[in-house]
């Protein structure tokens, strides 16, 4: 659909009644009752990052505990704990929630060219909902009561049995609120994107990050209520006396390793592919041209979302699969290499045929390529399966995740940083401070884990407190011990470089990249209602494609937060819609809901008592609002041709 | 704004910490005098207050901890309780998860019961056992009628299901020939 | 330990990461042997990939680099996008027929490793407890079944049938030299083939986390002559000998007598618990506590007083035993040969 006939503005928009509208609440309940997509993404990203310092100084901990042979620094009690919620918090309360809901929330409404995000309440919901889960497990962990099974807390050791007290259940409900919490704003970005495009936007048009943030939403929709039934199973084994996982009563506890990889296997491409949108969407900007085969990454990064569910049983390859369905994981698991193969293929085409401009962003993409692309090699050679059986469970695999998941996620994450911190706060960060933060962390980052892939080999297993001096692992463990503190200094650096450019860093202006996609089309940091007019899109990267007289929407009114819903295929406007606005029900609603999740923890019928009060806070949210006054300006007119 | 803000989170933390209890204690590695085998409980028969009891730690480091509590599950069946009492249900010996306590129901009765054996059957494990075992035995035994907290008593085992587990056992009064000893 | 002072400790440290029988690329037997195979394999493969990938990345950047401040005008290539089609067209390709190689070398490798057997081999029950290896050479006639505990004899060149069980939580049994990992899941019981060529002894350990001294529950096999196996058999079977000296009878008592009896197995003895190892024969092994120390008078005087401050959270009690005591009861378990 092309844009062929401007558009007359009945008159011009006021920005004075826009910012009434859409202003933000302030003050201290204002706070809480804020529903704007950039501010709740902005508390997202924030507290997703103070997650992962928590998570950091717990790795630093285990470094320091592994740095020698029968170290009692750490006696095993406390080591398990920290290892478990080390992973805990790094999968749960960073990866997703920074890669997936921060991000996210705060550029694809930006993006789309709409003023909010669909479903505002929900979406802060499912923060606020994210910080409970987060604390509990936090607080568990000071309370002595930190979970201490693993990240995957196997039965039946997290059972009730072998964990007495109540560390599993806290594990198992920090589980339940951040899924809940994915789960919501799972459902707000998918219908932003299918229902908010700007008109002209197409699927055929939509930049890679939206397709990738679609395909995403619906893996996150499918994939995570496999892990909140397993995580209830797990919690109604331990206080209710269910026998799902108790072999002698007809249980099974490898049932919990297929629920929970059904989950744990998509999990990591839910983390991995905002990590790729992030470099599909900044190859182009620094390469200064479009990209190359948008067709072919956009099939990849779909064929990944199914592809991802089939692949599970490749953490189980050691539990005595036989060999037939075992070839069958090895054949999907090297199959879902080829989407990525492709994706990396597009990157360097897109290069080659460009200008590479080698801004801090690009930078990290770099790190990306070199430490993804490690990360993804020795996975393939994990999917087969006799190699899988001498290195599953050993230091060769924590290296491979790490490579995966800070290649896949962490250096995207910092790009990405560098690339929107500009947007976020206006201000550009520090260039020589970024570049000490990137060689810091990237020379520790290789130091501590390409070394792990030697004790693998050399035959140390995962999760161990200590290991003995027989073992010869002290000279290989010392280095890598020595290489976290590399990557600790570089994270200090990267926080002075965001304080001091949050303080003074030179002024970004609207696009300091000259990118092309919607959300530099508006002032750094955006206004409280993101666009003063709304766009039109005649290409895939609406700045660089659009026309000069390329026409804005008329129409959607500025004193009632109105958006302008288009349809998803072909983002043709149909009608508009009243935003819902700031409100307190949804914290109260998370205040309820956590208050009947966590007493569960102690009481079954903490379910059923405080199902009375969540009932009571969302009648409060659903109660109906009125009618906004009638409409002063005329309707929206259907005038966008073919 | 924002230090309202943290000040609100500085409390609610500080109230969790109040919170803190000793169900998650683990203690790995017992003190010395609580490794000792024990060797001697006097009896208390039918005159307490004639002798002097066993005293338990107090705070029971041992019937506040889930942990302790689940060791002693753990004993009750290796040292082979169970082999008499069964489940808690009885059999060759009384059952444990009744009201009816026949030498008494306080931890320090336990504990003389099963160091110094009682007449019908009941042996002693004088110099077998060391003395923490002992109280996590006593702790175990007195959560299967129901007589320590919901969250510190064990949930069900790995094993066929024969009744519920202690966690959701009614608290049952103690009733018996002592009764409650005499402070 | 990496600055080391002298070129030579550094050489030595750097040999160490290298050295050892606890090594997957060390076989030891025909089942590692293939595993090391197929893994050079692979990894030769990806090796190139990511030489080639880097290669491509650097090659496009140095092509293409410019060290403008402004960001610069948006460009379009046609022709080079044309060229790119096919590259990529053919790197896809390559890619896939790669792939395809690897699945089908291990699909091969893995039926080859899967599909070893032998007539009446050695079988071996491996019980998995929180944190030892309870090891039964299973026999129909109860008198004739060995039990031990940590340490695997098995004859050398012989293919030998391990049975696994758990008894509390999941185990993995792993002996990199040897096979590569096979889980022990509690209600599921496995058999899996392993085969040793040379003799020697081959160290493994738990592969799968098991909770507290997850760290410190290994195990060995050990590989001898079919004569040497058979005589360490014959020897398992006899139950212990009655101490001659009067020490050792005195540290039999105190085994009776005392806690030990409550958990252990000395056949021969009226001690008969199944619940920690059986230490009928344990002066026959070379290390105590599932591999953690070895077997020697001291170590085995100092787990037995404080096993909680070498294995915190393991299942044996202290025994502050009184000095003449655990003396006597040192010298009796030494004999127990």
């Amino acid at each position: 659909m092309a844009i062929s006939e401007p558009i007359v503005l009945p008159h011009a928009t006021d920005e004075v009644r826009l910012a009434r509208t859409w202003a933000q609440p302030r003050g201290f309940w204002g706070w809480f009752m804020n529903v704007h997509h950039t501010a709740i993404g902005v508390r997202f990203m924030v507290t997703s990052f103070i997650f992962f310092l928590l998570g950091g100084v717990l790795a630093a901990m285990i470094r320091l505990q592994l740095s020698r042979p029968e170290n009692h620094a750490i006696g095993p009690d406390l080591y398990n704990q920290i290892f478990t919620i080390h992973g805990s918090t790094m999968i749960f309360l960073f990866a997703v929630p920074m890669m997936f809901q921060g991000f996210g929330v705060y550029v694809v409404p930006l993006i789309c060219g709409t003023r909010n995000i669909a479903f505002p309440r929900l979406n802060a919901f499912s923060y606020y909902i994210y910080v409970v889960g987060g604390l509990l497990l936090w607080v568990g962990l000071f309370l002595k009561t930190g979970a201490d099974a693993g990240w995957f807390a196997y039965t039946p050791l997290s059972g009730p049995q072998f964990t007495p007290g109540k560390r599993s259940d806290f594990w198992a409900q920090m589980i339940t609120f951040t899924e809940v919490s994915a789960l919501g704003v799972a459902i707000c970005l998918a219908t932003t994107i299918l229902r908010q495009r700007a008109p002209g936007m197409t699927l055929n048009r939509m930049p890679i990050i939206l397709w990738e943030k679609l395909v995403l939403s619906f893996m996150v929709i499918f994939a995570m209520p496999a892990v909140m039934v397993v995580s209830s199973m797990l919690l109604m084994d331990r206080t209710i006396n269910t026998q799902f996982f108790n072999p002698a009563n007809g249980g099974d506890v490898l049932l919990y390793q297929h629920l929970f990889w059904f989950f744990g296997h998509p999990e990591v491409y839910i983390i991995f592919l905002p990590g790729a949108a992030i470099v599909s969407t900044l190859v182009p900007v620094f390469a200064r041209r479009h990209i190359f085969g948008h067709l072919a990454i956009v099939t990849s990064v779909v064929a990944t979302g199914f592809l991802g569910f089939g692949v599970w049983v490749h953490h189980m390859f050691a539990t005595g699969i036989p060999q037939m369905s075992a070839s069958f994981f090895t054949a999907a698991t090297l199959m879902i290499v080829l989407p990525t193969a492709v994706q990396f293929y597009c990157w360097i085409a897109t290069i080659w045929n460009g200008r590479l401009q080698m801004k801090l962003p690009m930078l990290w993409v770099f790190g990306f390529f070199f430490v993804f692309l490690i990360g993804g090699l020795s996975g393939v050679m994990l999917a087969s399966v006799p190699v899988d059986w001498q290195v599953h469970d050993t230091f060769f695999v924590v290296a491979h995740f790490h490579y995966v998941l800070i290649g896949g996620a962490l250096f995207p994450m910092f790009a990405g940083l560098y690339y929107w911190v500009p947007k976020i706060t206006g201000r550009m960060m520090n260039d020589l401070l970024g570049k000490v933060h990137f060689w810091l962390f990237f020379i520790g980052f290789n130091m501590t884990f390409f070394t792990m892939h030697f004790l693998g080999l050399r035959g140390m297993p995962r999760r161990v407190y200590t290991y003995p001096p027989e073992m010869h692992w002290g000279g290989l463990n010392m280095l890598a011990s020595v290489g976290a503190l590399f990557m600790a200094a570089g994270l200090i650096v990267f926080i002075v470089n965001f304080f001091q450019s949050k303080a003074r860093g030179t002024l970004a202006g609207p696009n300091p990249w000259a990118a092309g996609s919607l959300e530099w089309a508006t002032s750094s940091p955006p206004p409280d209602y993101n666009f003063t007019e709304l766009f039109t899109v005649n290409g895939r990267e609406p700045l660089w494609d659009n026309a000069p007289n390329q026409p804005i929407v008329s129409g959607v009114r500025d004193d009632i937060p109105e958006v302008l819903i288009t349809n998803s295929l072909d983002s043709e406007p149909q009608h508009k819609d009243e935003m819902p606005g700031a409100s307190i029900w949804p914290f109260l609603t998370s205040i309820t809901v956590s208050i009947a999740f966590i007493w569960s923890i102690f009481s079954p019928w903490g379910i059923a008592y405080g199902a009375i009060p969540v009932v009571i806070t969302l009648i409060g949210w659903l109660w109906p609002r009125g009618h906004s006054p009638a409409p002063r300006q005329p309707a929206l007119e259907g005038r966008w041709s073919k | 704004m924002i230090y309202s803000r943290l000040l609100l989170a500085t409390s609610l933390a500080a109230v969790a910490t109040l919170a803190a209890c000793n169900r998650e204690e683990r203690e790995l590695r017992p003190s010395p005098s609580a490794s000792q085998v024990v060797n001697q409980a006097q009896v208390s028969g039918l005159n307490p207050g004639a002798n002097p009891l066993p005293t338990p730690p107090t705070p029971s480091i041992y019937e506040e901890s889930a942990y302790a509590v689940s060791e002693g599950k753990t004993l009750f069946g290796q040292y082979n309780c169970s082999g008499c009492h069964a489940n808690g249900g009885g059999g060759i010996g009384p059952p444990l998860m009744d009201n009816n306590w026949i030498y008494g129901s306080q931890p320090q009765n336990i504990f003389t019961t099963i160091v110094e054996g009682r007449p019908n059957g009941m042996p002693s494990f004088r110099n077998r056992i060391p003395e923490y075992q002992v109280w996590e035995l006593v702790a175990y035994v007195r959560s299967l009628s129901g007589l320590l907290p919901k969250d510190v008593a064990p949930s069900r085992n790995d094993q066929l299901y024969v009744k519920p587990p202690e966690a959701s056992m009614p608290k049952q009064t103690p009733t018996g020939i002592t009764g409650e000893p005499s402070k | 330990m990496i600055a080391a002072s002298s070129p030579m400790r550094a050489a030595a440290v750097l040999a160490s990461f290298f050295q050892g029988e606890h090594n997957s690329l060390h076989p030891a037997g025909p089942f590692s042997s293939n595993i090391e195979w197929l893994y050079w394999v692979i990894f030769w493969i990806v090796f190139v990939a990511f030489v080639l990938t880097i290669l491509a990345f650097a090659r496009a950047s140095a092509k293409t680099y410019s060290r403008a401040e402004e960001m610069l005008p948006i460009m379009k290539d046609e022709e080079g996008d044309r060229k790119a089609k096919w590259a990529v067209g053919t790197a896809i390709t390559v890619t896939v027929l790669t792939l395809f190689a690897v699945l089908f070398m291990s699909v091969i490798t893995g039926k080859k490793v899967e599909g070893m057997t032998s007539s009446n081999p050695v079988t071996i029950q491996i019980t998995g407890h929180q944190w030892w290896w309870e090891v039964i050479y299973p026999n129909p006639q109860a008198d004739q079944t060995v039990i031990t505990a940590n340490e695997i004899h098995i004859p050398v060149g012989k293919p030998v049938v391990i049975l696994t069980s758990s008894a509390d939580v999941i185990h993995s049994f792993w002996a990199p030299s040897v096979h590569g990992k096979r889980d022990l899941i509690p209600g599921y019981s496995s058999a899996f083939w392993i085969q040793v060529d040379q003799p020697g002894t081959y160290p493994g350990r738990c592969a799968e986390f098991c909770g507290l001294q997850h760290a410190h529950m290994g195990f060995s096999i050990i590989a001898e002559d079919e004569a040497t196996f058979e005589a360490w058999e014959q020897q398992q079977l006899k139950p212990a000998p009655d101490p001659t000296d009067a020490e050792a009878q005195h540290g039999r008592e105190v085994f009776l007598t005392h806690t030990c009896v409550m958990c252990h197995t000395i056949r021969g003895t009226d001690a008969g618990s199944r619940v920690g190892p059986d230490l009928t024969h344990l002066a026959s092994r070379n290390m105590i506590a599932a591999e953690t120390l070895p077997n020697t008078t001291g170590a085995l005087a100092g787990w037995i007083v404080d096993p909680q401050r070498i294995k915190p959270g393991n299942k044996m009690t202290p025994n502050p035993l009184a000095p003449d005591d655990l003396n006597a009861l040192v010298t009796y378990l030494r004999t127990l040969q």
